[in-house]
């Protein structure tokens, strides 16, 4: 399965609802595109909800690592919301979860923005 | 366990990635790993195979990737090929190093030996041959774990 990817509004958060696998390829770019073309258009607050995503590879996490540092390097920032256990363990395997502010409630990581 | 050989010659492409990992997951629950331990065999052998396909080989079309599987006794040993000019061992930085954390690549090798009982790598100029070895963790390791005990 690819990657889906849909966006929304939450009092000024961008909410990034991602769904399937984040891998080399169409999953990556996907995501690549997805956070870009957010920042063009000025939305640098940017929360991605990875609640239905079921697989990462290494260059899935290479994109969310990227994702990261090319949102804060333009003065915004991007949490994680709803990992799956799987998701999860490979962030604290390559000891990624303290890097990325992850969360497991959206209305309080929306605020947490603020 | 069952025991079985299967061997597969496959293109450098991102097709060849996505087909060794499904093709990783069958033979692991094949071989009687639970469901846990074949994503993370199928996750190793992807990480593999990107490595052979994108670093090795080099997406050129005139070079394969070789993956055999093969299930005996108390092992599953998977090993992929490649024809590239052989991975530098010594050029693959420690992704857990606080100035490396935030690298957006140099993690698939790491994976793979944090998925896998075994690693063995051999560089050479004709190529990369990865071997990963996983154990089943059966009634073998409650003897060896018996035979700890005695020792103490």
């Amino acid at each position: 399965m690819s990657m889906k990817i849909s966006t929304r509004q939450v009092d000024g958060v961008t909410v990034v609802d991602c769904s399937g696998r984040i891998t080399l390829g169409e999953g990556s770019i996907t995501l690549r595109e997805t956070v870009s073309g957010l920042l063009a258009k000025g939305q640098k607050k940017i929360l991605l909800n990875l609640g239905d995503v079921n697989y990462i590879d290494s260059s899935g996490i290479g994109e969310l690592v990227s994702a990261f540092t090319t949102v804060r390097k333009q003065g915004g920032d991007l949490k994680l919301l709803n990992l799956t256990k799987k998701v999860h363990d490979l962030l604290q395997i390559t000891k990624l979860y303290t890097v990325f502010d992850v969360k497991d409630d959206e209305a309080a990581a929306v605020k947490s923005f603020s | 366990m069952t025991d079985f050989r299967i061997s597969y010659t496959l293109d450098s492409t991102l097709e060849t990635v996505d087909s060794a990992e499904e093709t990783a997951s069958r033979m692991a629950a094949k071989a009687g790993f639970d469901e846990d331990e074949v994503t993370r065999i199928a996750m190793a052998v992807r990480e593999a195979a990107v490595n052979a396909v994108l670093h090795g080989n080099a997406y050129d079309p005139h070079k394969k990737v070789g993956l055999d599987f093969e299930s005996s006794g108390q092992n599953l040993v998977i090993t992929i090929r490649d024809q590239g000019s052989g991975l530098d061992l010594s050029k693959i930085p420690d992704p857990l190093a606080p100035e490396n954390l935030l690298k957006t690549s140099g993690r698939g090798i790491f994976l793979i030996r944090s998925f896998m009982d075994e690693v063995q790598i051999r560089p050479s100029p004709a190529g990369t041959e990865i071997k990963l070895i996983k154990h089943v963790h059966g009634p073998s390791a409650g003897g060896k774990e018996a035979s700890r005990e005695h020792e103490d």
